[in-house]
């Protein structure tokens, strides 16, 4: 096993980098189903929401079967790129983004949603292309949503744990986040007090992220009341 | 500059047929509610696509839906003031304000910040965001943010409904001023013509509620 803190800080490395990763796809793909109507609507959104539902360990072997070392991207990448998600932090990055995706899509897809398009078509006749409507108006609008979308994917990330053992494995200071930790550490005899230690870890960093995207969420309520 | 308007448009119990032709100053449009009135600034924006129009200022062809043509709002340079003053609440009165200055930072001419300011008495809410203004405030800043867009047209949509009788009296006598010192074309759309009266250069009157509506009588009344 590796040092407590370094388990710390991979699990915040890992996590933060899925996040971030998924920050813009995210709001890309939940603009166009809040403010887009086109065929194929259903399938997209069923697609989104594949990972929420399918058992973890399902969406990690897919993973490996697409991302691993003789996988059809994964094979292309290390070719090409000489990039490899397997048995890496960048391949556990991977399945904690997989799955904490459709949850920030579907936050800030209620975020845009709630964004009265009375403001838009402001923008609009002031002379704002689509693009500059987006950005001037409908994302500031849904900050709420897309912080608080962010907030629950870091949480969601943190927590990973079978997609990420299926896809990556175990491997200390490699691919052993928090959630990984505690379960190494409870296989074995008297690990007890370092599972207990991390596990407490886990609520810090959780209670922490909490607190800030509240803070923040009220102190935009504060200005747009 | 003359701006033509003619419009066909079915939605629901709504028939709106309209043809009108608007020279500058003032024109009232006046109609119940119901009668399609904010439908047809809406067709003029660019905001609602109608099933047919052709829309020209001056020489510009804004909408041609028979030869495909159709600008897109954010192209027509048409300031719309709505019912409601739909300031942006995450941004300052000044920001609202310079939006469409800064939407396009390459046009030029058109009224300064400060002009504005001075004409709408806007210089103390500068620094405060909507949700601190009043119903009337908020309104002069609305019509501040269409005029500062340098429009070719100004549409106002009752821009007195979401305002109480005691702040009415703050905002009228601006447009006074408005038509004074701006040669700006501008359709004001109300359900009561005395809110206008003696204000409008034209009148245009939109027929009954849910029957067809047409208004291609044009008429112009002499501004008192």
């Amino acid at each position: 096993m590796a040092s407590e803190l370094e388990i710390v800080w991979l699990s915040l490395k890992v996590a933060s980098v899925a996040t971030a990763a998924c920050a813009i796809p995210a709001i890309a793909v939940a603009w166009v189903m809040a403010r887009r109507v086109f065929w194929g609507r259903s399938l997209l959104n069923v697609l989104i929401h594949l990972p929420l539902v399918l058992p973890p360990v399902v969406t990690g072997y897919f993973l490996l079967l697409a991302f691993g070392r003789r996988g059809v991207v994964g094979a292309w990448l290390d070719q090409a790129l000489g990039f490899q998600f397997s048995f890496r932090w960048t391949g556990a990055a991977l399945a904690a983004g997989v799955t904490a995706f459709p949850l920030i899509v579907r936050s800030i897809q209620l975020g845009i949603e709630n964004v009265d398009r009375q403001y838009e078509e402001v923008a609009a006749t002031l002379g704002a292309r689509p693009l500059w409507v987006l950005l001037t108006v409908t994302l500031p609008l849904a900050l709420p949503g897309i912080l608080a979308g962010l907030v629950i994917g870091f949480a969601k990330a943190l927590g990973e744990f079978g997609a990420t053992i299926t896809f990556v494995s175990n491997i200390p200071g490699e691919t052993q986040t928090l959630a990984l930790g505690i379960f190494t550490a409870l296989e074995r005899p008297g690990g007890d007090a370092v599972a207990m230690r991390l596990a407490m870890f886990s609520v810090a960093i959780s209670v922490v992220a909490l607190f800030a995207s509240e803070l923040l969420a009220r102190s935009l309520k504060r200005r747009n009341a | 500059m003359s701006v033509n308007v003619n419009v066909r448009h079915a939605v629901g119990r709504l028939r709106l047929e309209v043809d009108i032709r608007v020279g500058n100053g003032l024109t009232a449009l006046v109609g119940p509610s119901g009668s399609g009135k904010t439908t047809l600034l809406n067709v003029i924006a660019g905001l609602v696509r109608p099933e047919h129009a052709v829309i020209r200022i001056g020489d510009e062809v804004l909408a041609d839906t028979a030869a495909g043509i159709w600008v897109p709002a954010h192209r027509r340079r048409i300031g719309y003031v709505f019912q409601e003053p739909r300031l942006l609440p995450h941004l300052t009165v000044r920001q609202n304000l310079v939006l469409g200055r800064w939407f396009h930072r390459n046009r030029t001419g058109g009224p300064s910040l400060d002009d504005v300011s001075r004409l709408l008495n806007l210089d103390e809410l500068q620094h405060r965001y909507p949700s601190r203004l009043s119903g009337g405030e908020k309104q002069r800043v609305a019509l501040g943010r269409a005029l500062l867009a340098h429009p070719q047209l100004l549409l106002l949509d009752e821009p007195l409904a979401a305002v109480d009788q005691r702040h009415r009296s703050e905002i009228l006598p601006f447009l006074d001023r408005l038509r004074r010192d701006h040669s700006l074309p501008a359709i004001y759309v109300t359900h009561t013509l005395n809110e206008v009266s003696g204000r409008a250069d034209h009148v245009v009157e939109l027929g009954d509620a849910s029957a067809s509506v047409s208004a291609d009588a044009y008429f112009s009344r002499s501004s008192t």
